[in-house]
């Protein structure tokens, strides 16, 4: 033996594969453990899926009750069949962990406040904001609600062993992909993780509420007065979704107004929070729905139309699923991270949702009588706060530890140990109804089950948190919308700032009854919708939340559209969901366009203005007069307000877009058109739109020279991977529309889930999303919608029984579920 | 001929050892081993035989695999790895890891017997 060569060699070997067995830091992260991830028997590769894959597989399996067929279509869009519902929900969980373990499970950790745990202490900060903010709070309290209700329950329970059976059958090779390379495994699947997903959705959808804290500075900064004028509390362009005019109960809960509101709440001389939230819901985070009754289609029978519009993720938030029983069969989209389908239809009636917007989240300034936080004042008397403890744990870091004093006000996310961007030693409680206990599930359960109108009312009207409009159509030709959710009953003005947190008086009086909300069935004109809009007009008896809650335009044009509409077909609805035009544009181009003088314009400025007016008013993707409005309405914009918000030394809230455009349309001598840094002149609109029209002109060059002029690819859109790996995202994709525009898509946001439903016998239905059923980026299904999703085209949906589902030639896969 | 028993040798134990999910990714270093003490060689062959077979072995796998996937997967992990997304580069990294582990580990062998 040559011991001196062997030691060098054996040093060498064992150190190569110490160090190709650990991750090294890469940049901000780490890389994968080498030696493992790129062994071909275990690593990345065992993740590539043969292109000609088959996905035919008998299961044997305990925790089913009776044998259970999946077959899959085309495009791998599962069609459950099960003796019963709890066998059904089973078979949807282990459907969810094959396809998209690793994101049910890492959303999950994020609503739990736990991505430290898997990434690092990069994550601090988001995880400390979900914890402080109450998620597992009021993912328990959910638990709980939602384990009281036997179906539900039952549900969970299936559902829950389902992914864990799949998990259970796992082999190292065979875990997704992103697991080896973030190097962790998956953990088993509790039923607080559906609970905690689904608080993230209600994060997604009403956590907008932050906005108080930048209210509150903005009206201090401003005053009062000023406030009013740069927040107007409706718009006039608006097109509720109950129409104007409708006669409203009188309410049976009576609001009580504070009596000192003006000198302890509208009052400027508090310098309030400034604090800037880690983690802020898209402002876009919206939707359309629209049914309209048989007398408006060529079918004779109702259509029903959805698209929610979220962030845009690969994989998918959704997953198209068919679940069949005996007693019901129902299509959609389901969340991969909880049972049932969220939106679609069954062989009797379909729903779709979209955001009611309506504020559920309010901060209390609290006085504690020290930084122990176990003593806060109420009503005249300390009072005794619960301390709730959070520990976030960090990989490779000792565990963070967050004590959260629990008061009547809800639980204090702001205190002086939370050191966000710029705290400010204050203490801030947060009061959502997203604590609060409720079962939501029950209502997708029951919704998937109904027969007619009165199942789907029943099975809404428990609904809370986040508040939707459920758009409703029957076979039996009925049509429906009502906006559900457990809303509160406030004064005006209620919760739009941070409110005084010291006695009852200010505390929430009462939630609005659920048979009081906006609703109607069959109206007259001939058809519902909804785009997230103020859902009623002034006359309604409740408070809606401040304006910028809500959007004005995509309703304003969906109801025109409607409106004009008869003899509709399901290609019209295609043509309509997708539809591009520019409404805002329509109403504020010629305002703008009057300021102009062509005589006053050198060559390059009287070319811009041309684009802009000779333009179809139309967000296609090859529209340049599109990017211009847009970099012109920006200009304006930011000429008009910027001037006043200059000095602000806190984050502030800027006004919509809609109040300039609002405020253009009624006033030609608007007060915030003058520059206040001029002390020598008095600017006016046509000033600003000369001025705006010169500034963007070296942009436009720019994109010109870049050729990024057109639309589609200035805006640019593209679906990120949810870590945001752009090698696993879909980039430059050439589509159109915008934020106020029918097909919603922005950079990287949109229309989620696409949805259309005849309510013929059979019900006939198109669908498409952006994205794939399979979560796998090394599956050809990762994102085989997407390219139809970019084009705006839909797949005809197959909705099978399971007779048929055996021999139609579409079908392509088969599990077979054999109780073990 | 002792060079290509032990080459085929590595590779084969290696393959097989890697169907047990009980061993570790890193178990072909042990088979390296183990042949090059049972078939001495001098350490740089010993060393060549560990890096040939191993270089053949997982450059030959992620070959078949990348093929059968259309390159689906490795263009992706070659634009996440600093490789432009090229997927070749991609197996033949991979295949050069197994061999250099494999080859040192051969090498460790050869000594054990040698005088």
């Amino acid at each position: 033996m040559r011991i001196i060569p062997l030691l060098i060699s054996a040093a060498v070997t064992t150190g190569l594969i110490a160090a190709l067995n650990m991750q090294l830091p890469s940049g901000k992260t780490k890389t994968p453990r080498l030696g493992f991830f790129l062994s071909p028997q275990r690593g990345f590769w065992q993740n590539a899926e043969p292109a000609d894959v088959s996905f035919d597989k008998d299961i044997k399996i305990a925790g089913i009750k009776n044998n259970a067929e999946v077959y899959f279509d085309d495009r791998l869009v599962p069609h459950i069949y099960a003796e019963n519902d709890i066998d059904a929900y089973f078979i949807q969980g282990y459907l969810h962990a094959k396809f998209r373990l690793w994101q049910m499970e890492f959303q999950a950790y994020a609503a739990g406040g736990r991505l430290s745990e898997i990434i690092g202490e990069s994550m601090l900060p988001t995880d400390k904001y979900f914890r402080r903010l109450g998620m597992v709070y009021g993912a328990e309290r959910a638990l709980e609600a939602m384990s009281k209700n036997e179906e539900t329950k039952q549900a969970m329970d299936a559902y829950t062993d389902g992914v864990n059976a799949y998990i259970g059958s796992l082999k190292e090779n065979d875990i997704p992909f992103e697991y080896k390379l973030l190097d962790y495994k998956p953990e088993p699947w509790t039923n607080l993780k559906t609970a905690l997903f689904l608080k993230l959705m209600s994060f997604d959808l009403t956590g907008q509420g932050d906005d108080d804290l930048l209210y509150t500075n903005t009206k201090n900064f401003f005053g009062w007065e000023t406030f009013k004028k740069l927040f107007p509390q409706r718009a006039d362009s608006l097109n509720p979704i109950i129409p104007k005019g409708t006669v409203f109960e009188k309410p049976s809960v009576e609001v009580k107004q504070p009596a000192n509101l003006d000198s302890v709440y509208f009052a400027t001389d508090k310098n309030v929070s400034n604090i800037i939230p880690p983690v802020v819901p898209n402002k876009n985070n919206g939707s359309n729905n629209w049914a309209v009754s048989g007398s408006k289609t060529k079918s004779g029978k109702p259509i029903l139309c959805n698209d929610p519009h979220l962030g845009l993720n690969l994989p998918s938030l959704w997953y198209e699923i068919q679940i069949t029983t005996p007693t019901y069969s129902t299509y959609g989209a389901s969340f991969p991270g909880a049972p049932c389908v969220i939106i679609g239809f069954n062989d009797s009636i379909a729903w779709g949702v979209t955001n009611a917007g309506r504020d559920v989240k309010d901060f209390y300034e609290l006085k504690f009588k020290d930084s122990t936080m176990q003593l806060y004042w109420f009503n005249g008397a300390w009072r005794k706060a619960e301390l709730r403890k959070e520990i976030v744990k960090i990989k490779g870091k000792p565990d963070d530890v967050e004590n959260i004093a629990m008061t009547v006000f809800g639980p204090v996310m702001y205190d002086k140990s939370y050191k966000s961007k710029n705290e400010d030693g204050k203490y801030y409680a947060v009061r959502w109804t997203a604590h609060d206990p409720s079962n939501e599930l029950k209502t997708f359960y029951k919704l998937n089950h109904s027969k007619n109108y009165s199942d789907y009312v029943d099975a809404i009207s428990t609904y809370e948190c986040p508040g939707q409009n459920f758009a409703f159509a029957s076979v039996n030709g009925d049509i429906a919308i009502r906006q559900q959710g457990k809303f509160v009953a406030k004064w005006n003005r209620q919760g739009d700032f941070v409110m005084p947190g010291t006695d009852s008086g200010f505390l929430w009086q009462g939630y609005i009854p659920a048979k009081e909300n906006p609703q109607m069935m069959n109206p007259s004109r001939g058809f519902v919708s909804s785009a997230n809009q103020m859902a009623v007009d002034s006359s309604y008896p409740y408070y809606l939340g401040k304006a910028s809650n809500f959007a004005v335009y995509r309703g304003y044009i969906i109801n025109r559209r409607l409106s004009g509409m008869n003899n509709i077909t399901l290609q019209d609805m295609q043509q309509l969901q997708t539809d591009n035009y520019n409404v805002l544009a329509e109403m504020v181009r010629p305002v703008l366009l009057k300021y102009i003088d062509l005589k006053e314009l050198n060559n390059d400025e009287k070319k811009c203005v041309e684009y802009i007016s000779k333009w179809n008013l139309k967000n296609d993707i090859n529209e340049k007069g599109a990017t211009i409005f847009k970099l012109f309405w920006d200009s304006v914009y930011h000429e008009v307000y910027d001037d006043e918000y200059a000095a602000a030394k806190l984050p502030l809230f800027k006004p919509d877009r809609a109040t300039l455009a609002e405020a253009l349309l009624k006033d030609s001598n608007y007060v915030f058109a003058d520059n206040i840094n001029t002390t020598y002149k008095v600017e006016t609109m046509k000033d600003v739109v000369i001025t705006a029209i010169r500034k963007i002109l070296p942009v436009i060059r720019d994109l010109e020279k870049n050729d990024q002029l057109e639309w589609g690819a200035y805006k640019d859109t593209y679906i990120n991977h949810i870590l945001k790996i752009p090698a696993l995202s879909r980039l430059h994709l050439p589509i159109g529309g915008g934020d106020v525009m029918i097909n919603a898509t922005t950079a990287n946001h949109g229309p989620s889930w696409r949805m259309i439903v005849e309510m013929t016998t059979p019900v006939k239905a198109y669908a498409v999303y952006p994205g794939g059923e399979s979560g796998n980026p090394g599956s050809k299904y990762y994102d085989s919608f997407v390219d139809s999703w970019v084009q705006g085209k839909y797949y005809p949906v197959l909705f099978l029984k399971k007779q048929e589902a055996r021999h139609n030639a579409r079908i392509k896969w088969h599990f077979t579920f054999v109780k073990a | 001929m002792k060079f290509i028993v032990s080459v085929i040798l590595i590779a084969l134990l290696s393959f097989t050892a890697g169907l047990f999910v009980i061993f570790p990714w890193w178990s072909f270093a042990v088979c390296a081993v183990i042949v090059s003490i049972a078939i001495p060689q001098k350490p740089y062959k010993s060393f060549l035989s560990g890096f040939i077979a191993l270089f053949l072995l997982w450059g030959a796998l992620a070959f078949m695999i990348d093929n059968k996937n259309q390159h689906l997967l490795s263009t992706k992990v070659a634009g996440i790895l600093p490789l432009n997304g090229n997927y070749i580069l991609l197996i033949l990294l991979t295949a050069l890891v197994g061999a250099l582990v494999a080859g040192f580990a051969a090498l460790t062998g050869s000594f054990v017997r040698k005088k």
